[in-house]
């Protein structure tokens, strides 16, 4: 394992303290990911909760179709690739023949909310003991930054040149609000990566939706509103200012539903409450 | 009721099944895990047997959202070494389509049943074999093969599930078996004889990674080099399949002019026909493909050398027909008779067929001897002949009988 040690060397006095190292859950390699993704992150993130949790020996993860399609490659985990968006149907399989295992989904916005609509509404309305990672950036990636079912009203894609017209193309879809009004859903929330306080919130989500499968919960998922600087057509410091802007505002963060702790679902700025939960 | 602890005598007792039924529970009973699938008709009893069933064996049923879905589930149980299985009919087989090259490309085994029903689109729900390309030519993208499977009856149809699951886990590759909607809902008295493929610790299933490196299941590959690589390996397992996984069934083929290839229920129309045939003094034998991929184009290949002529019969417009010719490679004619939208030939439709290919060879030699005596059995399936006009009712066109019969407006034999 190599440690990134930093430490006042130059100076020679203090010994050098160990701040920031790579979770053993993280593969030592380099990144397909442009400059700037937040795949990187949320990856990151992962490995230090699947760390934290010791999760690693007992998880069996779904790669989507998308930017995403080599998490394999960073995360040291067993991993099977679904088909486009059937990553929920994958993990329902997994789930029901392997009950000791831990269950982790790893989508992007096209994959679960367009081609995977189906599959993630079901696997959340039979509450299915999986942990869906749902990175939202709002656009296609790998193909070239098309039109996404999240994109924003007004965003210029390569499929939308002239900006996102909801009277043609309809309006971004809040899925995982959707998916917060079955009763299956145990946990729904959404967090960012704009910045390094929402990082941190964003991993106690991530840990708090793996603690629930361990716990026995139903279905979890965690949406992460991402960027993509290079499918924006900005620098990666402008998509981060995009993300905490118009992004967030289109995608309020915070608790959706948490119906295994009992928690009230958190007042989330232009958030229509989620349904009533009949159980409740 | 059939549990592992039934007595031999118990189990080796003959009971009246349903098709769907008998092989939903030979399926169990060869120690299938987990079952998906989603309702269609003519395969519903199947998903209404594991309903019941799997749940009182402690075993895993889910009616998943869709097709897509079911083979989905099925891929992620099958990724983990579980023994799965999942039933459709020809709709819903389509779905499954793109998760069977992926399931494929990445090696995963899963045994999937089709009771095939009459298309295209949403057709019909009667008896077809009209998904033979579908099932032996593709389904997906891709350069690849699916082991298929053909019962022609109930019995064996029970005896080839437990076959399914070992061709799929020894290969790692999905397997097909392939029955018609008749096999599916008619009933027969079956034996009660079951089989459970012996189990295997698998290197490659997803476990969890402990005490050893972390495995992926995948069939990507952006480098041309590694993916055609990956190919080349995936072709040669082909031929091994080819090699040691072909079967065939050849009945009454020991003193025989003229071969009738059939598979599934129209092998079984064939049977009748042909008895009727011997008595008329026809010396006709079956040849009947139990895989439908492998192919026995070899064993067909050899006997065409010894015949006048092949009839092909299916439950579709003549899709294996063509496995045929190119096995037969003109050694012999080959005629088809076949009928579509979820009708079923009848014995004297086909013997009709035969004795048209018949009378048709006898004129040929006829004709050979008459302007060249050293000439052998003719290699084109179509002599010189002035075609019948469609609808010259009197005269039928011993190659497309099925054809002439619709310009007659229907007037069937």
């Amino acid at each position: 394992m190599t440690l990134n040690t930093t430490g006042p060397a130059s100076h020679g006095a203090a010994p050098a303290r160990l701040i920031y190292a790579r979770p053993p859950v993280l593969r030592d390699r380099s990144t397909h990911y442009c400059p700037g993704c937040g795949h990187g992150v949320v990856h990151r993130l992962l490995a230090e909760v699947m760390t934290e949790l010791k999760l690693a020996p007992h998880t069996i993860a779904v790669a989507p179709v998308g930017c995403a399609v080599f998490a394999y490659d960073y995360l040291d985990v067993d991993f099977v690739e679904a088909p486009h968006g059937r990553a929920p149907a994958v993990a329902t399989g997994i789930r029901r023949v392997r009950p000791e295992a831990f269950v982790l989904t790893y989508q992007g916005d096209g994959d679960l909310a367009a081609i995977g609509t189906a599959e993630i509404v079901h696997a959340a309305a039979r509450g299915e003991r999986i942990t869906a990672i749902f990175v939202n950036n709002g656009i296609y990636g790998m193909t070239g930054g098309q039109m996404a079912p999240t994109t924003l009203l007004g965003q210029r894609t390569t499929s939308s040149p002239t900006g996102r017209d909801a009277a043609l193309m309809g309006y971004p879809i809040r899925i995982t609000e959707m998916l917060a009004q079955l009763p299956g859903v145990s946990y729904a929330t959404r967090g960012t990566l704009a910045d390094a306080a929402s990082i941190g919130k964003l991993k106690a989500m991530i840990r708090r939706a793996c603690e629930i499968q361990l716990e026995g919960g139903g279905f979890s998922i965690v949406e992460v509103l991402s960027n993509c600087p290079v499918g924006w057509g900005m620098t990666p410091q402008q998509s981060l200012e995009h993300l905490k802007g118009p992004v967030v505002e289109a995608f309020p963060v915070g608790l959706i539903v948490d119906r295994w702790t009992g928690q009230k679902p958190a007042a989330t700025t232009g958030c229509p409450e989620p349904a009533r939960d009949p159980e409740a | 009721m059939m549990g592992p602890g039934h007595s031999e005598a118990a189990r080796r007792s003959r009971v009246l099944m349903k098709g769907n039924e008998a092989i939903a529970e030979a399926a169990i009973q060869a120690g299938c895990d987990a079952y998906f699938g989603y309702p269609i008709t003519p395969q519903a009893e199947l998903l209404e047997w594991m309903a019941r069933r799997m749940p009182e064996m402690g075993r895993v049923f889910i009616q998943a959202e869709s097709e897509l879905a079911a083979i989905n589930m099925a891929l992620g149980a099958a990724a983990t070494g579980a023994r799965v299985m999942v039933s459709s009919s020809s709709p819903g087989i389509s779905l499954m389509a793109e998760a069977m090259s992926y399931m494929a490309g990445s090696g995963t085994p899963v045994v999937l049943v089709n009771i095939m029903r009459a298309g295209p689109g949403l057709g019909g729900i009667g008896p077809s074999q009209s998904d033979y390309f579908q099932a032996t030519k593709g389904h997906g993208h891709g350069d690849y093969r699916v082991p298929v499977l053909a019962p022609a009856s109930i019995g064996e149809a029970m005896e080839l599930m437990a076959d399914s699951f070992e061709i799929a886990e020894r290969y790692r590759t999905p397997v097909m078996l392939v029955a018609d909607g008749i096999l599916g809902q008619a009933m027969e008295p079956v034996e009660l004889r079951f089989r459970t493929p012996e189990r295997h610790a698998f290197d490659w299933a997803l476990t969890g990674a402990v005490g050893r490196p972390a495995r992926i299941i995948k069939s990507i590959d952006l480098d041309p080099d590694v993916l055609e690589k990956r190919n080349v390996a995936l072709q040669h397992k082909y031929r091994e399949i080819a090699r040691h996984e072909t079967r065939w069934e050849a009945w009454q083929m020991d003193d025989a002019d003229f071969a009738i290839v059939a598979y599934g229920t129209a092998a079984r129309v064939a049977r009748s026909a042909i008895t009727e045939a011997r008595s008329r003094g026809i010396k006709v034998g079956l040849f009947r493909p139990i895989t439908l991929w492998p192919f026995p184009e070899r064993e067909l290949a050899r006997l065409s050398r010894h015949l006048d002529g092949i009839l092909t019969v299916e439950l579709s417009s003549g899709q294996m027909v063509e496995d045929v010719r190119l096995a037969v490679e003109g050694r012999c004619p080959v005629a088809f008779h076949g009928r579509m939208g979820g009708l079923v030939p009848t014995p004297r439709e086909v013997g009709g067929a035969l004795k048209a290919l018949a009378a048709k060879a006898e004129r040929t030699k006829a004709a050979g001897h008459a302007t060249s005596p050293a000439a052998t059995r003719p290699v084109d399936a179509r002599p010189a002949m002035p075609k019948p006009h469609p609808h010259a009712s009197s005269e039928r066109s011993e190659l497309e009988p099925w054809v002439h019969e619709r310009s007659r407006g229907g007037d069937r034999p």
